[in-house]
């Protein structure tokens, strides 16, 4: 990982910067060999096939082929993945953002109060579950029981087994779950602005709440916007429990079949790990592509 | 150097906290968004806590209540019961998930934020490459891994350890990659002022980095602790008296619907702990407010 410039040989490169080499080294070498060298052998496990009792057997780019020209569920999930990400991704960030800044703007106690509620579903495990009892089928379901007396519909809707209302669900119940890590960030680094920079504003004709926000409020948080935006991507593309949990799996004809329940399928279900490492590979691609388009967006705004 | 850190914080503290710029009619505007969407998150906490009380006659009650006509602590009770009845006393059990959760949480933030301050604050050979694979491998899905770190572990002999749990969560860049962001922003001139009066790299991050970033780390102790807190051990500790209570719970609360009341207790209880991590740390990161500040 450590390369050394061609002007300056290792031993100089060593000498300066000795310190800050040091200093990485023990999460360097933890980070080595329990994320880095699991990631790469996965790499090499997807041009395998590898049902987990017998060794893997080289099979070259097969999979590769298989899960991007043949598989046609694939095609679905990559469909679903894409519209959930794209939906949830840019809401769930600005809803991260914007109500870190409403609640840094409270007194003290209401302020810490807020943000526990709002961390809530994040904090507490699978308690999404409970959107199962929401859109319950029957007329108790609370989303059926409220469309009825309001005379929207007149028979309880089946929302878990008709197509056209899964991803909508799904939507809706990622959205509720996304003010975590981002969240979090953004009320610490909301913390770290200078705060003389507001007066120095006011006294500039800054006028109102939004263009404080977007002269100093937002130029002063860049790195962790940045954050934000890697987080909430991986976070989108990475829909998968939610959807196993709520709508089944698989769900019906594969409406919140996503990339990541698809390798759910392969891995822990059909034991093909060859196969899954090549869905993970690929997914991985998808979100550095991602990556890669926000970041410079983000960029050109700021 | 201690003294150029005081007088930083001293004027911090003294900066006075005005609101500026604010309108009544935008104040009340948001707070009703804050308030809707607030009870919307509200309601997970709510089942939790009422369902833990309920008798074994409210759970069945369909459609299910926010509210509980006749409180009784009988679910404790009984999760009191089953627990005795195990091999391994309970103590150790909270033992386990106790330093699992306590080591892993100090690894994650004292080794991640060592390492995250070179990668923030210098170029070197190596910087920016380092800086590149620490954000690309947030995104490779933890599902495929799992299997060949299994390998790695077993190899290393640490399988059936608090380690083959511990070290995956120290070795996650998270922490490190959130770390970076904030100590970015910790001004040049301040790190300058520190090394002409002679201080070392190690004594910049632990006296002006680490207090200026405070937080930060609070909250990357918050996420840690969180998911520390939660884990089972899964297929890496086998051993019943090295595993930790979530693992013990989980058990208990997926053995059958005629427990769905111990079920709510034990979904409270573990809930409670990282709630008043939470909310301990939180405060803390509110308090900091007055004193801390950075100019970017």
């Amino acid at each position: 990982m450590k390369k050394t410039n061609n002007k300056e040989s290792f031993r100089q490169v060593w000498q300066r910067h000795k310190s800050k080499y040091l200093m990485i080294a023990p999460f360097g070498l933890i980070f080595f060999l329990f994320t880095f060298l699991p990631v790469l052998v996965s790499v090499v496990l997807s041009f395998t096939s590898f049902n987990m009792a017998e060794m893997p057997k080289f099979s070259g780019v097969t999979n590769y082929i298989n899960l991007l020209v043949k598989d046609s569920v694939f095609v679905t999930a990559v469909k679903n993945t894409l519209v959930l990400a794209l939906v949830t991704g840019p809401l769930s960030y600005i809803m991260c953002f914007l109500f870190a800044w409403l609640i840094n703007e409270l007194p003290r106690i209401p302020r810490a109060i807020l943000t526990l509620v709002f961390y809530a579903p994040s904090i507490s495990g699978n308690a999404y579950i409970i959107w199962k009892l929401i859109f319950s089928s029957d007329t108790y379901g609370f989303a059926n029981a409220w469309l009825m007396k309001l005379g929207i519909t007149n028979e309880a809707i089946l929302w878990f087994e008709k197509a056209d209302y899964i991803l909508p669900i799904l939507i809706i119940v990622q959205l509720w779950l996304s003010l975590g890590v981002s969240f979090l960030s953004f009320i610490a680094g909301l913390q770290n602005v200078d705060r003389s920079l507001y007066e120095a504003a006011a006294v500039e004709g800054v006028k109102n709440r939004w263009q404080e926000l977007w002269y100093i409020t937002l130029p002063s948080m860049k790195p962790q916007l940045m954050f934000g935006a890697v987080m909430q991507i991986t976070n989108s593309l990475s829909i998968s429990s939610i959807s196993i949990d709520l709508v089944g799996f698989p769900s019906v004809d594969y409406a919140g079949h996503t990339i990541l329940t698809h390798l759910h399928d392969f891995g822990n279900l059909r034991y093909e790990m060859g196969y899954a490492c090549t869905i993970a590979v690929v997914l991985f691609f998808i979100m550095v592509l991602c990556n890669i388009l926000v970041q410079k967006l983000l960029r050109r705004m700021g | 150097m201690r003294k150029l850190v005081q007088v930083i914080v001293h004027k911090m503290r003294n900066r006075k906290i005005k609101r500026r710029n604010r309108s009544l009619g935008g104040d009340i505007f948001l707070m009703i968004v804050l308030g809707m969407f607030g009870l919307f998150s509200l309601y997970p906490l709510v089942y939790i806590v009422v369902n833990a009380f309920k008798p074994m006659s409210e759970v069945f009650i369909f459609p299910p209540k926010l509210t509980v006509d006749n409180p009784t602590l009988n679910n404790f009770f009984d999760l009191g019961a089953i627990i005795e009845g195990f091999d391994v006393p309970f103590s150790r059990y909270m033992f386990n998930t106790l330093f699992i959760t306590g080591v892993g949480t100090l690894g994650t933030v004292l080794l991640g934020a060592m390492a995250a301050f070179p990668l923030a604050k210098y170029q070197f050979p190596g910087s920016k490459l380092m800086s590149n694979i620490i954000v690309y491998s947030l995104m490779f899905s933890s599902a495929v891994t799992a299997i060949p770190n299994y390998f790695i572990m077993s190899s290393l002999n640490l399988i059936d350890s608090y380690w083959a749990v511990i070290l995956p969560a120290v070795g996650g860049t998270l922490g490190l990659y959130l770390m970076k962001n904030f100590i970015v922003q910790v001004p040049d001139e301040m790190l300058e002022a520190a090394k002409i009066d002679g201080a070392g790299e190690l004594k910049l991050f632990f006296s002006v980095v680490m207090p200026l970033c405070k937080p930060a780390w609070i909250t990357l102790i918050i996420l840690s602790f969180q998911s520390m807190w939660g884990t089972t051990g899964g297929v890496f500790i086998y051993s019943e008296e090295l595993k930790p209570l979530s693992y013990v719970l989980s058990q208990i609360v997926s053995s059958g619907i005629a427990r769905t009341g111990v079920s709510s207790a034990v979904s409270l209880i573990m809930l409670v702990v990282p709630v008043t991590v939470f909310v301990i740390s939180q405060s803390n990161v509110i308090e900091t407010m007055a004193t801390s500040g950075m100019k970017g």
